[in-house]
């Protein structure tokens, strides 16, 4: 595709993109708007892991991963070619 | 025994202290005053060290644990920690592997989707944590000839392309939502960024947008990007696209060095924003 | 280089950063783990150099692993160098322990024997940090429970010796002290009787928990609760002993409201500001 020769109404929907893009900028950092409140919905699981110079009393309960089953709201979503039903433990695959 | 002449001890001793923590055998010279609580003692640190990564995990895949549910994600943790050591202290980049882990889990084979919604979450992570970048001024576009303006985006902008309809998934699995669906088993887009507020928001985007972005990102002009948008989806309309990328502050002035971008395999070389 | 004041601070946490730009100005300082501001920007940057504006910082390492048996870590010293540069915080310290072996993080502060070898490898490492980061590092006792059969140094001169051949400072964490002595069934006091008091330069103070074993109490410094009331005793002895010293109050989980953080400071600053006669008030 020649890309050096725009269709007349693309360059006319650039065009208008741009003037609009240069009416609606980004709006600045808006940080104290986001300060604590953000925190409490997506963004602390997008900030991820902190670090801790603690140690825990709560005890690793140590579950088998091979003999568990799911118990989260995966078992409620119904999408075709997963092999639902098939929610009992893989004990056939439990390695010595 | 005064160690100074004696042989080195303690890189044995560490290593046996690190493999005790998976197999519970004491290392060398543990004990404590009353040396038959030994075994409970170093089981101290060996819960600390698996609830700390498991911790760590479920902090940064909180959709993968509501998915799973609580004991069935920490038991699925423990396992991936245990043969996925962090490889560096700094637990922001931990959890890349994973996806590929959740694909060949066993026990997870009947959930094939859960290894997507597992690349929404880490790259998230990378996104909130990516570089900061100006946003690109209007005045730039100002009498811009689009066969010509390069876009930059920021560092923080991700496109996955998914096979399963996971950006739905995890949207419906989010605090406070059901997650019934039902979700049509097509492949999904997520655009992923970091906006102004922070806030780093999941959406899925279409063919067209997709490539729109893409070409943005190999440092393709306007005009041939949204060539290239066109093709993937005839007729696109670049405008809602590059609207919201503007309003995220995701398009950015062009010209800092840019070592730091989250992308796990930039195109090298080729964006002008990153020269 | 300026100091921490001797004030009491508490560790950062950002669910708390709303609540302190708001009320926060009778803070001393605000300590934070270096490892979790490495990453290239957004939020926790954003944060940290608001905070930074408004207050001294104390960079507070968890990952260096001084106690490791191997090299430091090349790539994380950059790192910490590059906070250091670009925060230039009042102090770094670090903790008398390791967390990292070969490429493996194990992210917990683990415990190592107390020996002429072991000895030997800290204060290399002590001296590396200090080169590297191109300034005095403090660093921290650390909260055991277990012993070391091959142990031929007692903790308190271990770190005596560290901080006079390095000439790091020391980080008194006052917790830590007491959960260790309960747990090896030894007495606090006699430890910071010979703790050496002049090189220590900051105070920790925190929250523990407690589980019983036949021999009696196993504590853990879980830093999910207020200072218990013996360890606050044990800072007033302290504080009346040596004087005032910048003093951080630690809360890592179960985070409570910025109240209760702000007033466990408030409590350790009216020790400060009593010259350790201050305990009686919030009891």
């Amino acid at each position: 595709m020649d890309i050096m020769k725009p269709t007349l109404g693309l360059g006319a929907s650039l065009a208008c993109a741009l003037s609009v893009m240069a009416t609606a900028p980004a709006h600045a950092q808006e940080m104290e708007k986001c300060y604590g409140v953000s925190l409490a919905g997506q963004n602390d699981c997008a900030a991820g892991p902190g670090t801790t110079c603690a140690g825990t009393s709560r005890v690793d309960y140590q579950g088998n991963a091979w003999t568990l089953v799911p118990t989260g709201t995966c078992t409620q979503i119904e999408l075709p070619g997963d092999r639902m039903g098939a929610l009992e433990p893989l004990d056939r695959d439990i390695p010595s | 025994m005064a160690g100074g002449r004696a042989l080195p001890a303690h890189p044995d001793f560490t290593a046996r202290f690190a493999a005790g923590l998976r197999d519970g055998i004491l290392p060398p010279g543990l004990t404590a005053k009353m040396p038959d609580e030994a075994a409970r003692r170093f089981a101290v640190y060996r819960n600390n060290v698996a609830i700390g990564l498991i911790d760590a995990l479920a902090a940064r895949f909180p959709v993968i644990r509501r998915l799973l549910g609580e004991d069935f994600f920490r038991a699925m943790a423990r396992v991936f920690a245990e043969t996925h050591r962090p490889r560096s202290p700094v637990l922001l980049d931990w959890g890349a592997d994973l996806p590929g882990f959740l694909e060949t889990f066993p026990p997870l084979a009947a959930h094939p989707y859960l290894a997507d919604i597992a690349r929404i979450e880490h790259a998230r992570g990378l996104a909130f944590h990516a570089a900061d970048r100006p946003p690109l001024l209007p005045a730039a576009l100002a009498g811009a000839d689009p066969s010509r303006l390069r876009l930059c985006l920021h560092p923080s902008v991700q496109v996955l392309r998914l096979a399963h309809p996971a950006v739905s998934i995890w949207a419906a699995n989010q605090p406070g939502r059901d997650p019934g669906g039902p979700f049509p088993p097509a492949a999904e887009t997520a655009l992923i960024l970091r906006d102004t507020r922070f806030d780093v928001p999941v959406a899925a985007i279409g063919p067209g947008d997709a490539a729109l972005v893409e070409a943005l990102r190999t440092g393709a002009p306007l005009t041939a990007a949204a060539h290239r948008a066109a093709t993937a989806q005839p007729a696109h309309d670049p405008q809602p696209i590059l609207v919201r990328l503007m309003q995220a502050g995701a398009l950015i002035t062009p010209g800092r060095t840019d070592d730091e971008t989250p992308d796990p395999q930039p195109e090298p070389g080729a964006c002008p924003c990153s020269e | 280089m300026t100091v921490l004041p001797n004030a009491a601070g508490v560790g950062f946490k950002p669910q708390h950063f709303a609540a302190i730009r708001e009320t926060a100005a009778r803070i001393g300082f605000f300590e934070v783990h270096a490892e979790n501001y490495m990453g290239a920007g957004g939020l926790p940057h954003a944060q940290l150099t608001a905070l930074r504006a408004d207050f001294p910082i104390s960079l507070h390492g968890v990952g260096l692993s001084i106690g490791g048996a191997g090299p430091l870590d090349a790539d994380h010293l950059a790192r910490l160098r590059a906070l250091i540069d670009r925060y230039q915080p009042e102090s770094f310290s670090e903790h008398l322990a390791w967390s990292s072996h070969g490429a493996e993080y194990l992210n917990d502060l683990l415990p190592l024997p107390y020996t002429g070898e072991t000895l030997a490898i800290v204060c290399d490492h002590v001296d590396a940090v200090q080169q590297a980061l191109g300034r005095r590092m403090l660093l921290e006792n650390p909260a055991t429970c277990v012993l070391f059969a091959q142990s031929t140094i007692p903790e308190v001169d271990f770190l005596s010796e560290i901080s006079r051949r390095t000439g790091c400072g020391l980080l008194l964490d006052i917790n830590n002290v007491f959960v260790s002595a309960s747990n090896h069934r030894t007495d606090p006091r006699a430890y910071l009787a010979d703790f050496p008091m002049d090189r220590v330069g900051e105070i920790h103070l925190g929250g523990h928990d407690s589980e019983d074993l036949p021999s009696g109490p196993l504590l853990i410094d879980t830093h999910g609760s207020p200072v218990a009331d013996p360890v606050w005793t044990l800072y007033a002895e302290v504080i009346a002993r040596i004087g005032p010293r910048p003093t951080l109050v630690e809360w890592d989980n179960d985070l409570p409201d910025w109240p209760v953080l702000a007033a466990e400071a408030d409590r350790a600053q009216a020790i400060l500001d009593g010259g350790g006669q201050g305990l009686a008030r919030a009891s």
